[in-house]
């Protein structure tokens, strides 16, 4: 009933609160707290450099006794190292990957649904233009046209194609939002378009958005992982989830830690960010439990 | 007539309750902690009675109802007893509660739209209900269901059958959700608030619907309301809820005339406040008439509207023709310095697109405006935006108007970052609590978001926001119909006390008469977007011209018990007809009980008998 507000309370704070009684959630945030503080701090754990070939010990299994805690690959390489310099890795370019796309994807959603008519739809075709090339080939034509193992070429490539839902996503908001009152009372007080879009339309569209943003995260390590699977994306020696994983695929039989323990990480990476994108989702439309 | 106190209980003779409520109460745990929405209810209502159960919102009165269908949200438990005929219903198994819910009880809630399924069609969801309760066929069922249509006064029932609840207007929705809460026959109906939704003209004709059921079924009926008029024409017992407990119970015309709570009593003297027909004395003291002042006495023109008409495309396509809808046709108006115009008129009227036009928030497809002695339309945008500081707009929603993620210090702020950027910030939050002071709001509110405020709190910061530049004409947009009635009071209170210090132009929009009068001292009545007739207010109230004028002002509820009833009886039906087809000659003649040949076949001219007075009818030399 009286839903009254005593404290001040806004739609974030608010969000931060029903995040917090989520106990899934907050054990996500703390294994993903946890990975990329050790992937961070893996230099200062190990004595062994990603590239660094241990000629005593190849193919190594997992001991504590030699160093290697995760064992080593064919080559002699801690795998340790190498695992926490993929997550590194990996979660740098898709977290950069997911930051470009949001940007890009939310100026265009926001301009194209605020502005409407001819120039929405001249927009949107464009969205589904881009949609339309299969992917695959836009990666593998990019990747052949520049010099291998390019970090910036994957981070286009990633780019190129993630921003197109969302900017699918806010046009829709936009368009929402537009009709409502307050976006016309900012109009009949004079405020300048470009000042409504960025200061009435966007923050409005952002609940939504970060909701989406923890969900393309982990599709972007997903992506990169397989672009760097298929060899098209992170070459050797460095190490990305997805090579490591090709490599370990090989020597599944002969050496299955190698494939295991960068799975692992994969694997937790991906459920602790989809984790905490449902949270966030119920966070901020509690209606929908 | 003389008070009895013994009145709370029916007098004797009267068939026993149908439902009684013994100290009910219902709570809600939030993760707050426990909230009280009722506590100690008792009240009973008997076949053939109507009970009005008033009090404003968040008075706990919908919640006891709720609870008595068990149709509390999750949080809720209620406790006490709630008897209907011979079966407690808190206590009842689910199942159980849903026959009596279906066949004993029917239900009628404030939002006809929401609470009807919008992927069948009228007919199919009348069915459903029939064939749930009785041994019938199909088509019997349909049969049946014409049946109640028509009892309902639906227009065209036939067809009705076929169409979805969003082709409906929302006076014949609300009928289509009688008919089906009494497609049991159930011997108690609950209305909940049934007409808040709806015009003037409409709410008057569901009322008289309900009081026509209840006399012909006999059944009993709860009618739930924050409006005294509606009760005053159906009920014959009141009570008045204030934070969940039952204040005052008797008859009607015992609470009504002589209310012994305090509460009740500025209840009452509120509503009779906003009656304009109790007494046409209330036109606000001090105000000069505008119209009788001449020219140069009054100050410049603000804004000036000439031949104005707006035409929406409707229907789309691939290659199918968009039709027309013309929401405004051939307006004109001016607006001096101090000038207080208010413009009436039902859904549909097109006073807001009037409004919007006027500021040009949308675009005119006829006519000319001015502002302050400037034609928008040929300056650039940027020096129609700067001229934009002088006309300020205050909303319906008061909720929907302001930004969610800002706050209240933020939104006051923003016209003065638009306009007076060369204020420093301090000088800006100066100017901001300053306006907000003016508006009645306190300083710690600053710091709040819209969603933490009340509804009225939030019309204040739309009306802080609008005047903190001073602007020379405020147009507001039904910037009432959103509040409860002690609110709308102090709210009027507040626009007029802020017109009168800064001489501003005032352009008020309203269904609601009453309260255009305590504000304005001219009335534009507009239907189908057309102008009616255009008088000063005094002359408006004491003697309507037009036919839908007299209309429009017979449909003002009463507060008297005495009256209303009468008054209810002689509501006329109808509803405008669709814009898309408007009649042809004159567009009120569907409705108009003075309707002659000559009205089908030619458009009244707009003539002006006197200076600032202006009628659209043929016939109105011979009817006045």
């Amino acid at each position: 009933m009286n839903e009254d507000a005593t404290a001040a309370r806004g739609l974030w704070s608010d969000a931060a609160r029903r995040l917090k009684s989520n106990h899934l959630v907050v054990a996500a945030l703390a294994v993903l707290a946890l990975i990329t503080l050790l992937a961070v701090a893996a230099p200062l754990l190990t004595p062994w450099a990603y590239d660094t070939l241990d000629w005593r010990h190849l193919a190594q299994p997992p001991a504590l006794a030699a160093g290697h805690w995760f064992g080593t690959d064919r080559l002699g390489r801690d795998l340790f190292a190498r695992t926490l310099s993929g997550v590194r890795l990996s979660l740098l370019i898709s977290v950069l990957a997911s930051a470009v796309s949001l940007a890009i994807g939310v100026l265009w959603g926001a301009v194209a649904g605020f502005a409407g008519g001819r120039t929405d739809g001249w927009m949107m075709r464009f969205v589904d233009v881009l949609y339309s090339l299969p992917y695959l080939f836009v990666v593998i034509i990019l990747t052949s046209l520049f010099p291998r193992d390019n970090v910036a070429v994957l981070l286009l490539a990633l780019g190129a194609v993630g921003w197109l839902t969302t900017a699918r996503i806010v046009r829709a908001q936009t368009l929402a939002l537009k009709r409502r009152e307050f976006i016309e009372a900012a109009r009949a007080l004079g405020v300048t378009p470009t000042a409504i879009l960025l200061r009435h339309v966007v923050p409005n569209v952002l609940g939504p958005v970060a909701v989406y943003a923890t969900l393309i995260v982990p599709q972007m390590i997903l992506s990169e992982s397989f672009l760097s699977f298929l060899g098209l994306g992170v070459q050797e020696p460095r190490a990305s989830l997805g090579n490591l994983i090709y490599v370990g695929a090989q020597e599944m039989e002969s050496a299955p830690w190698m494939l295991l323990l960068p799975a692992t990480f994969l694997v937790a990476l991906l459920l602790c960010l989809n984790l905490l994108g449902d949270g966030l989702r119920d966070a901020f439309d509690p209606h929908e439990r | 007539m003389p008070s009895t106190l013994t009145s709370a209980e029916p007098p004797r003779g009267t068939p026993p309750a149908v439902l009684s409520l013994a100290g009910l109460g219902v709570t809600f745990d939030t993760p707050q902690g426990r909230v009280v929405a009722a506590r100690d209810v008792t009240l009973s209502v008997a076949r053939g009675e109507c009970l009005g159960v008033v009090g404003e919102s968040g008075a706990g009165k919908s919640q006891v109802f709720l609870a008595v269908m068990g149709l509390l949200a999750a949080n809720g438990r209620a406790h006490g007893s709630a008897r209907f005929e011979d079966t407690e219903l808190l206590t009842l198994t689910p199942a159980a509660l849903d026959r009596v819910r279906g066949a004993g009880i029917g239900m009628v809630f404030q939002d006809p739209l929401s609470s009807l399924t919008p992927h069948l069609t009228v007919g199919d969801q009348l069915s459903e209900v029939l064939l749930r309760h009785m041994p019938v066929s199909a088509d019997a069922a349909r049969e049946r269901a014409l049946t109640l249509l028509e009892r309902v006064q639906v227009t065209d029932p036939t067809e009705r059958l076929g169409q979805y609840p969003h082709e409906l207007s929302g006076g014949m929705r609300q009928r289509v959700m009688i008919a089906l809460a009494l497609a049991s026959d159930p011997p108690l109906l609950i209305a909940d608030e049934p007409t808040t939704s709806l015009d003037v003209t409409v709410q008057a004709q569901i009322l008289a619907l309900l009081a026509a059921l209840k006399r012909e079924r006999g059944m009993a009926l709860i009618l739930i309301t924050h409006d005294l008029g509606a009760v005053a024409g159906l009920a014959d017992r009141v009570a008045v809820m204030r934070q969940g407990r039952v204040i005052e119970v008797g008859t009607a015309a015992r609470v009504l005339k002589s209310p012994q709570d305090a509460y009740t009593r500025s209840l009452v003297q509120d509503a009779r406040r906003l009656d304009a027909t109790a007494d046409t004395s209330t036109v606000p003291t001090g105000r000069v008439d505008d119209a009788a002042r001449d020219d140069a006495a009054r100050g410049p023109v603000v804004l000036a509207v000439t031949d104005l008409s707006v035409d929406f495309g409707v229907g789309h396509g691939w290659l199918g023709a968009r039709s027309r809808l013309a929401a405004l046709s051939g307006v004109s108006l001016e607006l001096r310095t101090g000038d207080a115009l208010g413009i009436v008129g039902e859904s549909g009227s097109g006073k807001s697109t009037l409004a919007r036009a006027a500021l040009q928030l949308l675009h005119a497809t006829r006519g000319r405006v001015v502002w302050l002695g400037r034609a928008p339309e040929e300056l650039p945008p940027a020096a129609q935006r700067s001229l934009r500081r002088d006309l300020q707009l205050i909303f319906q929603d008061p909720l929907g108007s302001l930004d969610p993620r800002m706050t209240v210090a933020e939104i006051v702020t923003e016209p003065l970052r638009v306009h007076e950027r060369a204020l420093d910030a301090r000088a800006r939050l100066a100017t901001v609590l300053a306006t907000l002071a003016r508006v009645g709001l306190a300083a710690e509110l600053a710091a709040r978001y819209p969603h933490e405020l009340s509804g009225g709190q939030c019309q204040r910061v739309g009306i802080a926001r609008a005047m903190v530049l001073g602007p020379k004409l405020l147009v507001c947009d039904e910037p009432l119909s959103a509040l409860d009635l002690p609110t709308q009071q102090q709210i009027v209170t507040l626009l007029g006390s802020l017109q009168a210090c800064s001489q501003m132009a005032l352009l008020f929009i309203s269904h609601n008469l009453a309260l255009v009068q305590r504000l304005c001292a001219r009335v534009l009545v507009l239907y189908l977007g057309r102008m009616m007739e255009l008088a000063p207010a005094t002359t408006l109230y004491a003697a309507p011209r037009h036919p839908y004028s007299r209309e429009l002002l017979a449909a003002i509820p009463s507060v008297d018990p005495d009256i209303q009833p009468a008054r209810l009886s002689a509501v006329r039906s109808g509803e405008p007809p669709s814009p898309l087809a408007p009649p042809s000659g004159c567009v009120y003649r569907t409705r108009c009980p003075e309707a002659r040949a000559v009205c089908a076949e030619r458009v009244p001219t707009w003539e002006e008998p006197v200076a600032g007075q202006g009628i659209a009818c043929h016939r109105w030399r011979e009817l006045s």
